[in-house]
């Protein structure tokens, strides 16, 4: 999505990104008399009861180029769709939500550049959004330095391990290791003991590797075979040839431009003969499961965060979320169905952002100074969870604040008829895992 | 899986990925070997002819149509931008070596991005015009690739007969040997840089067209073939036609059974190491001419 296509005056939906300049002059005008007259995503602030005063600004760290594009795609529209319930209800304490977007285009190098740009120059309140997992690995360390709160969407286990810093959340979305080990006894129950693994070779495919292979061992279960493949790899029937004949299941989690191919070649290398397959959703965001060449597909199993494909009974919550969002039944765009959204991945940006109202209404956050800083990061420590609903819509979390992480519900889903089907869902419990780190004992 | 199947996957692998690395390092080296300059946008080329057939396949619909259109308008229309930047760019400073891997630097980002402008940041998958898998005993492996390795070979083909058998070919490899006695004897030089300047560019893009149903058409998809192609032309000696197509089934099999047998890791440092090979024990490449 260029700049410029976003710096058109059109009325704006959730299809649409967000444009600096919009906001900016949105703010322009806020100040002045005539903020009433622009159309956009925040023209209700100019309402009367609209929410008034200085607004709260988070910095949106998305992935609008690069490896997580389709990612950056869908997190932008579920931000903008996020914010603009925000602001139609009252906004933050008060005061209007605004987002500032800058695009990192999925760089470790550029990452931590993105969060400079945005506490110094746009001067935001906080720092968001950052899914990729090396992009928050880069970046995390200069929002501690920056002593800028930072809220990450990304899954990886880097927050609950201790590696980070007292500066850095996930409260939208449940890490890597919680949803590995939710799963793992479900998949060495059902579908075998010999497992071997197929991941990205970086941060986040090791939390894969390591988590997996513990709770296998732990269940009785071997790994047999470990296969990290470069994110950017564009082919993968070399990496098939060496799963052991005696595998019996096939656990994949991949990501990047390459996902379509590489599932097809996984079909194609396969065929009929194929071990059971567990596949984290990931191998197939933003993907079509009835894309040509996925037939092979039908009978095996998805690990999914929220299930893409409406299943009824659909909660009032979700089905209003999922309108807002602006995806159909099948988890694709309304305007576009050949656009299947990341729908697993984006409710945490959605949830994150309902998070920070929260903190900042109940710690007395006002403005970004240490002293409001340190209300709003030991606020959200002593928060024990958030109930489901409309600010949480994928269920139910618990949340540790020593940690930093939230904990939900997982999915696992079988495809049938070229559609994701649930077969279960975890507890919160079946993630849980004993802490290895404790933010709170680190200063501000 | 038992040795023999495993090795014969790793040369079916190989052996495809040799005859697509053929044909886009052949203009590579083309290029080079007439012109004398390093076309650093070649892999943008090359991208351009992936990014073109997704929309010639979404505008016709029909996988097949939409290929055999994409096989013919891709490469054309790469072709006529080729020829535009040779006029515009190349020729405004006199092919200069150092200047021209400056300016083809230039032409790379902004080929990228306005295809990230235009076409957007996704990867798109573009549908293979036949779809089938053959079923060996031991594994299945895609049809489709096939069918590139054979349209690969037939292309190859071709411009080994335009080089050796035609006169277009003779004034090319007139430049190439001694561009002012070639000059003097009548050879149009000009319109030979622009031409072989285009054909490298066409070349390129359609590999990127048959690649395009295998890969997707991603804006950053450029940087991998053109690194590749380096590593051949550099093994195979910058300028020889048949230098390129020897080190590109070199490359391409040692990648193949490098990456079945241990990793794909392994066999990009094997390749960049049979560069530093060839460059220290013979710096002009298995089969370039040293030059003065």
């Amino acid at each position: 999505m260029s700049e410029d296509r976003n710096n058109s005056a059109r009325p704006a939906s959730p299809e649409e990104g967000i444009s600096r300049r919009r906001t900016l002059q949105t703010l322009g005008l806020l100040a002045g008399a005539g903020a009433g007259l622009l159309p956009g995503p925040f023209s209700g602030l100019a309402h009367a009861q609209a929410p008034s005063g200085r607004p709260i600004r988070v910095g949106f760290q998305v992935h609008r180029t690069g490896i997580g594009a389709a990612y950056g795609r869908w997190y932008e529209r579920t931000t903008v769709a996020a914010a603009k319930l925000i602001n139609e209800t009252g906004g933050i304490g008060g005061r209007p939500l605004e987002i500032v977007a800058e695009d990192d285009g999925t760089d470790p190098k550029r990452g931590p550049e993105v969060v400079e740009k945005l506490a110094r120059q746009h001067k935001v309140d906080f720092v968001y959004g950052t899914l990729f997992s090396h992009v928050v690995m880069a970046s995390a360390p200069r929002a501690g330095e920056l002593k800028i709160p930072y809220f990450v969407v990304s899954e990886g286990y880097h927050v609950a391990s201790g590696k980070l810093n007292r500066y850095v959340f996930q409260p939208g979305i449940t890490d890597v290791r919680a949803q590995v080990t939710a799963v793992a006894s479900w998949i060495l129950d059902k579908l075998g003991k010999k497992v071997t693994m197929i991941f990205p070779d970086y941060a986040f495919g090791y939390d894969h590797r390591d988590f997996l292979s513990q709770a296998v061992a732990k269940r009785g279960g071997t790994v047999l075979e470990k296969l990290a493949i470069p994110p950017t790899e564009t082919s993968f029937t070399k990496y098939f040839a060496r799963v052991p004949a005696q595998t019996e299941v096939l656990y994949h989690v991949m990501v990047g431009p390459g996902v379509l191919t590489f599932v097809r070649e996984m079909g194609e290398h396969f065929g009929a003969k194929r071990p059971q397959i567990f596949g984290f959703i990931d191998s197939l965001e933003g993907v079509d499961i009835a894309s040509p060449g996925l037939d092979f597909l039908e009978g095996t199993y998805l690990w999914e965060a929220f299930p893409r494909y409406a299943q009824a009974p659909l909660a009032p919550h979700v089905q209003e979320y999922r309108k807002r969002v602006g995806v159909n039944d099948a988890g694709a765009s309304m305007a576009d169905p050949k656009d299947v959204s990341t729908f697993s991945h984006m409710f945490g940006c959605w949830e994150t952002l309902f998070a920070i109202k929260q903190a900042v209404e109940k710690s007395g956050y006002r403005d970004p100074a240490p002293k409001d800083y340190r209300a709003l990061i030991e606020y959200l420590e002593s928060v024990k969870g958030f109930p489901e609903g409309i600010e949480h819509p994928q269920g139910a979390k618990t949340f540790s604040g020593r940690l930093h992480q939230s904990y939900g519900h997982q999915y696992v889903s079988r495809v049938e008829n070229r559609r994701l089907k649930v077969v279960h869902r975890t507890r919160i419990e079946d993630g849980m895992y004993a802490p290895e780190a404790d933010y709170t004992k680190q200063s501000l | 899986m038992s040795f023999g199947p495993h090795l014969f996957l790793a040369l079916l692998e190989g052996t495809v990925s040799a005859f697509v690395l053929a044909l886009t390092a052949l203009g590579l080296s083309l290029v080079f070997g007439v012109m004398r300059i390093v076309n650093v946008a070649h892999g943008e080329f090359f991208m351009l002819g992936a990014v073109l057939a997704w929309f010639c396949s979404s505008a016709v619909g029909e996988p097949l149509a939409g290929f055999l259109v994409a096989l013919l308008a891709a490469p054309l229309a790469v072709g006529a931008l080729a020829l535009a930047a040779d006029r515009w760019i190349l020729r405004r400073i006199d092919y200069h070596p150092e200047s021209t891997i400056v300016a083809t630097i230039g032409l790379l980002y902004v080929l990228q991005q306005a295809v990230l402008t235009l076409y957007g940041p996704d990867a798109r998958p573009v549908s293979p015009p036949v779809y089938f898998t053959i079923e060996f005993p031991w594994f299945g492996y895609s049809g489709y690739k096939l069918v590139v390795a054979a349209v690969s070979a037939l292309l190859l083909a071709a411009t080994w007969w335009l080089l050796t058998r035609t006169t277009l070919g003779l004034y090319m490899r007139a430049a190439q040997q001694d561009l002012e006695m070639a000059q003097a004897l009548g050879v149009p030089a000009r319109r030979i840089y622009a031409i072989v300047f285009a054909l490298g560019a066409m070349l390129a893009a359609t590999a990127g067209v048959l690649v395009v149903p295998i890969q997707q058409a991603h804006y950053l998809m450029g940087l991998d073939p053109l690194l590749l192609s380096f590593i051949v032309v550099i093994i195979g000696g910058l300028g020889s036609v048949k230098g390129t197509l020897v080190a590109a089934f070199v490359v391409g099999l040692s990648d193949g059974v490098v990456s079945v047998f241990f990793s794909p890791t392994l066999a990009k440092i094997v390749a960049t190491l049979l560069v530093v090979a060839v460059l220290v024990a013979r710096p002009a490449g298995l089969f370039g001419a040293a030059r003065s």
